[in-house]
């Protein structure tokens, strides 16, 4: 369970949300420019709120009141950006080894191997970034966000730098992390196709407020994309 | 022609030796310098920018000299050093690497400083999320990334310490076998009568030693772009 109440002044955008996630895919929905990436970043720990509460489970990520501020690196978030940033000086497997060494997780070889057959990239491995196609960097970013283990997955538009056809390519293995990860997600999308695929809940943002949350019902509602 | 007289491969060996314990002492100051003048805001970051390329704009024997009055064995560093450590640097080749290495260092720091504000933020953000505190993040993916800058701002910082005169002779003079490098030797032979032929070898060895430091350092810089870039 993740609940955000949170400002934020970013220059002349004035963004106040609250919002809670349960379990399993929730989706940040609105327009481009709403302040959905914004959101993401103070939850990964990468923007600091001005002001706010975001707690993960049991675990208080942030709180101005009581000056808890946890830094990135500890908060064990998995982040997926919208255009991948893998690393391109490390070959695909030292990619995917990253965040689990980075953090310290003991070696589960038997969790790498299903994570690298779920998203089909065993044959990548030996490759550097530089030599992917848009569709594997975006599969490679994925595994090297679970494979740290996180408590949650933050998804930022992972398909928007795709074309139509990557993205019927992915969505079915997003499809599949979602039901055999079990980490709850949270994933931003402008795109109600995509979201209708994954998600369960829907937190619909715009102009830096939550507008309203709930099912599915909220992607046909006026002024959604 | 090669046939090098002993006082002359001493210059050459101790230009070396003072280029290389140069480059290799400025590195780590370099890269402290650079990070923070890249990626640090403070008050007073003018100043310390300023200061860093002084040695660049000022006359060489301005250098020289300051270097004599501050690490001269009276001078106020250079005799702390003296009492407390027993470090000499006056008339002393270390004297020379010191100067070598004021002189070459904001050379490196400039190169090193550009690599690192070349470097996409936004994956140094990805590695935090991964885990990488400040420290991990810095050896795994900001220095790695910057490095054809890095090895860039190395021979620069060793070519400028192979060709130092002007500081060198001000702090440490022109002493054979102690502080009489290449550059100075060369002069010395232009000196004296019949010294043209000395002057003549030692001058091809500076072209062969700064043609091939450029060479290894393209084909480095090259290797470690083309990692990044997959090829």
């Amino acid at each position: 369970m993740l609940s955000v109440d949170i400002d934020k002044l970013l220059g002349e955008f004035s963004m106040a949300l609250k919002f809670d996630a349960a379990g399993g895919a929730t989706a940040l929905f609105g327009p481009s420019g709403a302040g959905k990436t914004s959101v993401v970043n103070m939850i990964a720990g990468l923007v600091r709120p001005d002001r706010g509460r975001i707690v993960l489970d049991e675990h208080v990520l942030f709180d101005s009141a009581a000056r808890i501020d946890v830094p990135a690196h500890r908060r064990r978030i998995g982040y997926v950006f919208q255009e991948g940033r893998l690393f391109p000086h490390m070959t695909v497997a030292r990619n995917l080894d990253y965040g689990r060494r980075m953090s310290g997780v003991t070696a589960d070889p038997a969790e790498r191997e299903r994570i690298v057959s779920l998203l089909d990239i065993g044959a990548l491995l030996a490759r550097r970034p530089g030599h992917l196609s848009g569709g594997e960097r975006q599969r490679v970013a994925f595994g090297r966000a679970l494979l740290m283990r996180p408590r949650l997955l933050l998804l930022d538009e992972p398909l928007a730098s795709l074309d139509r056809e990557r993205k019927l390519e992915i969505l079915p293995y997003l499809a599949r992390l979602r039901d055999e990860a079990k980490v709850p997600m949270i994933y931003v999308s402008h795109q109600a196709g995509e979201i209708q695929r994954l998600c369960s809940q829907v937190v619909r943002i715009e102009d830096g407020r939550v507008r309203a949350s709930g099912g599915l019902e909220l992607l046909d509602a006026e002024g959604a994309h | 022609m090669f046939d090098l007289s002993p006082d002359e491969w001493t210059a050459v060996e101790l230009s070396l030796r003072i280029a290389v314990v140069a480059t290799t002492v400025a590195l780590p100051f370099g890269l402290l310098i650079a990070w923070v003048l890249a990626r640090k805001d403070f008050w007073g970051k003018a100043l310390l920018d300023g200061v860093v390329h002084l040695p660049l704009v000022l006359p060489p024997v301005v250098t020289g000299y300051l270097l004599l009055i501050t690490f001269g064995r009276k001078g106020a560093v250079g005799g702390f050093l003296d009492t407390y450590f027993g470090i000499v640097f006056s008339f002393r080749w270390t004297g020379a690497a010191l100067a070598c290495g004021v002189m070459g260092f904001p050379l490196m720091v400039r190169a090193i400083r550009l690599s690192f504000e070349a470097i996409d933020r936004r994956l140094e953000d990805a590695a935090s999320t991964l885990g990488a505190n400040g420290v991990w993040m810095f050896l795994t993916v900001t220095l790695p990334l910057a490095l054809p800058g890095v090895i860039a701002g190395m021979v620069l910082c060793f070519a400028k310490a192979l060709g130092e005169f002007g500081a060198t002779i001000t702090f440490v003079s022109n002493i054979p076998g102690e502080t009489q490098t290449l550059s100075a030797a060369i002069y010395t032979f232009t000196q004296i009568p019949g010294g043209d032929a000395a002057a003549g070898r030692l001058v091809i060895i500076a072209i062969v030693i700064a043609l091939a430091a450029l060479i290894a350092s393209e084909w480095f810089a090259r290797r470690a772009g083309l990692r990044y870039h997959g090829e």
